[in-house]
């Protein structure tokens, strides 16, 4: 696969950590492993993805089947970054219409014009 | 669903039937309960928890008072047929041999599934995983977990390109447990690392809300490294990376296990390796739930070898620690499991562990030598991987590198590892930016949100999420009219119904037989004309899933699996009456308190002597060892010597040998004895019994004797019938 190779050269490498105690090689451990999931979660946390704004809709009482067009519809037209969830419940309130009736509207490609 | 009966078979049609409106009984991840210094029959165990309502004791229980303990580490089975409908029966047998967590695996192709699969479609190395199937299985499982009495944890995957979506219906349907490991997807499913993450971080607060206990899957790496036992440093980062990311998305440590599997077998030095790489896991990651999975790296068709690997490998469990233990079935090396199969995987860890019991309070592990300089050792391996990885860029650039599942000991690295692209793989590019007035009105949500904030709760605007109010989850029945479970039923419900039965080793009614044979040749001759042998019994398809050489040229022995497309009527079948042997306390208890005597003797000309020294001999379990007098006459013994000894001693029973069955010999022998009792006047005060190979309890009752004794016969036998004829039973218990 062309990935580098390299012997084992565990003995130079420890250098800095042979006179650690077991704790402190401990902490060092856990320290080095929050530093690499830092930025990992944090794009998490600004992030979603299809399948989460599908799931946010299933939670809404949408079926699997209807989750699948109404996301991939905003997705297209770029909305998914406000969320699924937000879009369909701001139409409900703004329509006086249920959660249900507006999901399934934006399904039947009504209602998209009144969205952000 | 009405409660199951033990003597019924569990009703697929009654899990079926309102499925619509069905909700779970509970929710979350259940341990078993402890019980310290727990007394049991006879002894007093220390690593047990509480004990079942039903249940199939080991095979020797029954030496011991029929006690089922069970130990105190929850115990796994995992289940891959493909067919829930089937499934089902397997996991109720599971359950009554100690199976608490039965962990289903997903049909092949399904992490690339780009949504929920709904109805009931068959799998292919496991079902796929759908609302439908989940639900049928949770209240099948509902049913179980009250007939055996202790709660069943039910398990499956959250991964793939629908994770978040999974984990919110595994938490609406009640699962308890499911796979959870973003570097799972990037590494082995090449799915793009982004959207892995990302949806992890919403999957993993989806469980924390529903206690659902998150096993993750560092495992993955022992299985398909050339070298298993050279990537513990490397487990060790994967392990961690997954922990740390789950308790930033506020997981807490109770609810993350660690799938770890001893990676040796032998003949590796298994415990020299396997041991230290135990315990230094265990010290670095305390206070989370281990997972001890049994070894499939070196598992090979030979179940007996697999089963002392996984011993040893629940030996590790017991000399360290777990919270489960994971079964792996013996057959794992040739096919995809049959279920008798899942059994015998439960059994090795229940007998290994109810076995070293109350191991921890009598040895301890050296502090010092081999295990602690190893232990260090792969500690700071680890240590200088995480480093590397920092060096790299972060985990991203690192898994571009192809740091990953390198078969070198790390430092050293074969270059072999698996590399991913950061923006490559499946869903590429599919992560979307957040605005500022993002929002998901629901619970278990992960991130940036404007709902939910401060006290108000995120679903309160339209009165509640599916996780709050479970009237609002949409259930959908089937999707494909023609792949689905009613199709599959068809035929298996009508040979139900008409009485007939076939053998089965995964799906109902799929006939396959195991059958094993030892050829005398060499192996290629051998194993040609072991296949031709199992075409004339009559299977279809034979083919070999074990060979194991006893000597090049002398033999070797094949385990041969066909089809036998035979189905057997029920009602056609006469049925042997049923055996109600008294149980062996009580035969003691009346036997001690009494001085019984009885004579024994091999008559005629005929020299045969085990047979009838095993029904007295204490050595081999004869009647001796509850307490009989028993006098040994010999053999060729005459009729009259006989009768002579039983009126010496005043012998309650006079047991007669007669094997030799030439010209009616026994018969004529039965008769004389019986004659000659009667002649003297003591038939009535002595029970005449006659025992052989050729003897049936009918044969020797038309020859005047009181019971008769055929092959299999045991000493419990005779004295059963012995001790219940005084105590006034009618009877011949075999009648």
């Amino acid at each position: 696969m062309g990935l580098d190779q390299r012997v084992d050269d565990y003995v130079k490498r420890r250098e800095h950590l042979k006179d650690m105690s077991d704790e402190a090689l401990r902490d060092h451990f856990w320290g080095l492993v929050d530093r690499i999931v830092q930025p990992i979660i944090e794009e998490a946390r600004t992030h979603t993805s299809p399948s989460i704004e599908r799931s946010v809709l299933l939670r809404m009482g949408f079926s699997s089947i209807e989750t699948k067009p109404i996301v991939n519809k905003m997705l297209e037209k770029g909305l998914l970054g406000h969320g699924a969830g937000l879009l369909v419940l701001e139409l409900a309130q703004k329509k006086g219409i249920s959660v249900r009736e507006a999901g399934l509207g934006l399904m039947r490609d009504e209602y998209w014009e009144e969205l952000p | 669903m009405e409660a199951l009966d033990p003597n019924k078979k569990i009703d697929i049609r009654e899990v079926l039937e309102d499925l619509d409106q069905y909700r779970p009984k509970r929710k979350g991840w259940a341990w078993r309960r402890p019980v310290k210094d727990h007394r049991v029959g006879p002894f007093v165990l220390r690593d047990t928890s509480e004990v079942l309502k039903n249940s199939v004791p080991l095979p020797s229980a029954h030496y011991f008072g029929h006690i089922d303990p069970q130990c105190d580490f929850v115990i796994t089975t995992e289940i891959a047929s493909g067919r829930f409908e089937d499934d089902i029966r397997r996991m109720r047998m599971a359950a009554w041999h100690g199976a608490d967590h039965l962990m289903v695996i997903r049909t092949a192709g399904q992490s690339h599934f780009d949504g929920l699969i709904e109805g009931t479609p068959e799998g292919v190395g496991g079902i796929p995983i759908s609302r439908k199937q989940v639900r049928a299985t949770r209240k099948a499982l509902d049913a179980i977990e009250e007939e055996v009495g202790r709660p069943i944890n039910f398990h499956s995957y959250v991964s793939g390109v629908a994770g978040p979506e999974i984990a919110v219906m595994f938490a609406e349907e009640g699962v308890n447990g499911a796979h959870q490991d973003p570097q799972y997807n990037v590494l082995y499913r090449n799915i793009n690392m982004h959207r892995s993450f990302v949806d992890a971080a919403e999957a993993k607060t989806v469980m924390k809300g529903a206690e659902i206990l998150q096993i993750d899957g560092a495992h993955n790496a022992n299985a398909t490294a050339k070298e298993a036992w050279k990537v513990m440093p490397e487990l060790l980062v994967q392990h961690a990376i997954n922990c740390a990311f789950s308790r930033a998305a506020g997981m807490p440590r109770e609810n993350i296990a660690l799938s770890t599997v001893p990676p040796t077998a032998p003949p590796a030095p298994k415990l020299w390796l396997d041991l230290p790489y135990a315990i230094a896991l265990r010290d670095l990651f305390e206070g989370y739930k281990f997972r001890a999975q049994q070894n499939t790296r070196y598992m090979e068709a030979d179940t007996a070898e697999a089963t002392i690997t996984h011993v040893l490998d629940t030996l590790i469990s017991r000399m360290t620690s777990a919270d489960i233990q994971s079964t792996i079935t013996p057959d794992e090396g040739r096919n995809v499991p049959w279920h008798y199969n899942n059994i015998l995987g439960v059994n090795t860890a229940r007998q290994t562990l109810m076995g070293l019991d109350g191991l921890s309070e009598m040895i301890e592990l050296k502090k010092e030598g081999h295990v602690r300089s190893m232990v260090r050792e792969i500690k700071e391996r680890a240590v200088l991987f995480l480093e590397e990885i920092l060096e790299t860029g972060g985990y991203f650039a690192a898994v571009e590198k192809g740091h990953f599942v390198d078969s070198g000991y790390f430092p050293e690295r074969q270059g072999d590892g698996i590399a991913r692209e950061t923006n490559g793989g499946v869903a590429a590019n599919s992560i979307v930016k957040r605005e500022p007035d993002y929002g998901a009105p629901v619970c278990s949500h992960f991130g940036e949100n404007v709902y939910g904030r401060g006290q108000d709760k995120a679903c309160e605007a339209y009165g509640g999420c599916t996780l709050c109010d479970p009237s609002k989850i949409q259930f959908i029945d089937e999707l494909d009219e023609m792949d689905n479970v009613q199709k599959r039923l068809e035929r298996p419900l009508v040979e139900k119904d008409a009485g007939l039965l076939r053998p089965e080793v995964e799906w109902a009614g799929d006939g396959i037989v195991c059958v094993t044979l030892f050829v005398p040749e060499e192996t290629r001759l051998a194993e040609a004309a072991a296949l031709r042998m199992a075409e004339k019994m009559g299977l279809g398809d034979p083919e070999v899933i074990s060979r194991r050489l006893m000597h090049p040229s002398e033999g070797t022995l094949f385990e041969i699996k066909g089809v036998l497309d035979v189905a057997v009527q029920k009602d056609e079948l006469t049925l042997p009456k049923k055996e109600e042997w008294l149980p062996d306390e009580e035969l003691d208890a009346f036997i001690r308190g009494r001085s019984i005597h009885v004579v024994g003797a091999t008559v005629g000309e005929d020299e045969h002597s085990v047979g009838m020294r095993e029904i007295l001999d204490i050595k081999h379990g004869g009647i001796e060892q509850y307490g009989f007098h028993c006098h040994y006459l010999g053999t060729s013994v005459p009729i009259s010597k006989v009768l002579d000894a039983a009126q010496e001693t005043d012998a309650r029973a006079v047991l007669i040998s007669t094997i030799i069955t030439h010209n009616d010999v026994h018969r004529i022998n039965m008769k004389r004895l019986n004659d000659l009792a009667l002649e003297r006047g003591i038939r009535d005060k002595v029970l005449l019994i006659a025992g052989g190979t050729q003897v049936s309890d009918e044969i020797a009752k038309s020859c005047g004797m009181d019971a008769g004794f055929g092959r299999g016969t045991k000493g419990r036998h005779v004295a059963s019938f012995i001790v219940g004829k005084m105590m006034g039973r009618k009877n011949h218990p075999a009648e």
